[in-house]
């Protein structure tokens, strides 16, 4: 990323001795490469942890006990453990293991590497709560909308696959967004483990400039940036996807011309003393 | 009545300032150290305050014959401490830098400090940047060790910094890093421990130019001309040479 460092020149150019703009424009590719790192841990993981979270809620609101036990088990870990003590354990409590060390691919190419522990601990951690945020769909979705699946012939698997599922998505969306955020600002930790995500890359400047607030301030701007960006992708998600429930208006000639005659009838009769 | 009692109060306030007055003229020296960087200062199992700054520290006192007190403070908080006047001195393994000493004076250096290579005993490493392309090694963030680390090596290995010197240790012993850049002194400290064993210094060591010494208020120059003849003093009398020998086998003057 080459074109960095020639924004870089042009920028110091623009603001030379001008502080902290100078400054800014100095480390802004540092900055900018971590952004896109951690752009890529919080997208990965929403992904991963959406994709996990699935099975899980399904077992979570299973009857049979050895279903619901180990989902409700995981759940209540990853939501009562702080993330720094989770991100902790992957990275430097597995490495403690020297049969772990051994065992050739899973540690050579992810578990030694800080960027695949990030995006696991980050996806098992927002999977728990997707999970739950699905159970708690799952369980709300009107009696009779089940009822109607059910009455439909529609197998077990169909009617979540059809029905149920897609339904909970509907209604999870806006929270989901919610936990994308929260992910994105835990995603912080992962300098913790030496990655160089925009909080690392912050931490790293500042022991170069003892710049402080001017450097964490800007990457609070850069960080709302982001979140005002995912807030705004899951906003145009939810008006697509639950376009349903979005009331429209149109005009009364576009609408089903037998209605407008109803309405129309309708306001003749109270029109009438 | 009133004024009577007036003068009465007068007089019990003046003579408590007497006393108070007259505790802090008697010679009684605060020093600070932070009691978190072992070997030269930390905190032991009995909770005393130990350690090579410890040890000079005492030293001192006892060469210029003052009574002295210790006092740990957190590394952050230990300068604006010694402008408050919370403590009169700092020895805890202070580097001279020119930013420091726009704030506080500095006496002469008691110690110099070095950086060294790190590696596992079974790995023959040279330390000089080609033959090290391409290998990923580890420093403590915002220290001196870090900023070598990425200024002269930094465009051939990949650099991981890490927020405490204990987490980069972890590192190197379960395999993800090559090697280690680190102050030389308190390396050889975790070289010793069953964790370290495995491990040892490469290469020459790295000398940067580093002098650390006491800090004492900006304008103290009664207090640092003392401290500087006391040092010279231990040092010629061979006692630094002794506890130097506590912690280390070779002389860090």
């Amino acid at each position: 990323m080459d074109w960095l460092w020639v924004v870089s020149d042009w920028l110091q150019a623009l603001a030379a001795g001008h502080e902290p703009w100078e400054s800014y424009a100095r480390y802004f590719p540092q900055l900018m490469q971590g952004v896109w790192l951690t752009l890529q841990l919080v997208v990965l993981s929403g992904i991963a942890g959406f994709i996990l979270a699935i099975p899980l809620a399904l077992m979570r609101v299973s009857d049979r006990a050895w279903l619901w036990v180990p989902a409700y088990s995981y759940i209540f870990f990853f939501r009562g453990t702080p993330l720094l003590v989770q991100i902790f354990l992957v990275y430097y409590g597995l490495s403690q293991f020297e049969w772990l060390r051994q065992s050739g691919w899973l540690w050579n190419e992810v578990l030694s590497h800080a960027y695949w522990c990030a995006i696991i601990t980050f996806s098992l951690h927002t999977a728990a709560y997707i999970a739950e945020l699905f159970r708690g769909a799952l369980q709300s979705i009107p009696k009779g909308e089940v009822e109607a699946a059910r009455a439909l012939g529609l197998s077990h698997r169909q009617q979540y696959s059809r029905i149920l599922l897609p339904r909970a998505f509907g209604m999870i969306l806006p929270a989901y967004g919610n936990e994308v955020i929260l992910m994105l600002k835990g995603s912080a930790l992962a300098s913790t483990i030496t990655l160089l995500d925009l909080m690392g890359a912050t931490r790293n400047v500042i022991a170069r400039t003892y710049m402080t607030l001017e450097f964490f301030l800007l990457a609070g701007v850069l960080y709302l940036l982001i979140a005002a960006v995912f807030i705004g992708l899951f906003r145009v998600l939810e008006k697509a996807y639950n376009a349903h429930q979005h009331a429209v208006r149109l005009p009364l000639n576009q609408i089903d011309p037998q209605l407008r005659d109803e309405h129309l009838r309708q306001q003749v009769k109270e029109d009438r003393p | 009545m009133k004024s009577k009692m007036m003068q009465k109060l007068l007089v019990g306030v003046l003579s408590l300032s007497w006393l108070v007055a007259g505790t802090a003229m008697a010679e009684r020296l605060r020093i600070a150290t932070e009691g978190a960087y072992a070997p030269f200062n930390f905190i032991d199992s009995s909770g005393e305050l130990r350690g090579f700054d410890v040890d000079i520290a005492w030293a001192l006192c006892e060469q210029m014959q003052v009574e002295c007190e210790l006092v740990a403070q957190d590394w952050d908080g230990i300068i604006p401490g010694l402008q408050q006047r919370r403590y009169d001195a700092i020895i805890a393994s202070m580097s001279i830098t020119p930013e420091r000493q726009r704030v506080i004076s500095f006496t002469d250096p008691y110690y110099s400090n070095v950086l060294a290579f790190i590696g596992p005993r079974n790995v023959e490493m040279a330390t000089d940047a080609e033959s090290l392309r391409g290998k990923t090694l580890g420093a403590q963030r915002a220290t001196i060790a870090g900023q070598y680390l990425e200024d002269t090596l930094g465009r051939y290995v990949n650099v991981r910094l890490y927020d405490t010197q204990d987490n980069a240790y972890l590192d190197l012993a379960n395999g993800r890093l090559d090697g280690m850049v680190s102050d030389k002194f308190p390396a050889y400290d975790w070289l010793q421990t069953d964790a370290g064993a495995a491990f040892e210094f490469k290469g020459e060591d790295i000398d940067i130019d580093d002098k650390i010494a006491i800090a004492v208020r900006r304008n103290d120059n009664a207090l640092r001309e003392r401290f500087n003849q006391a040092l010279q003093a231990i040092v010629e009398s061979g006692v630094y040479a002794e506890i130097n020998a506590r912690y280390f086998p070779f002389s860090i003057y």
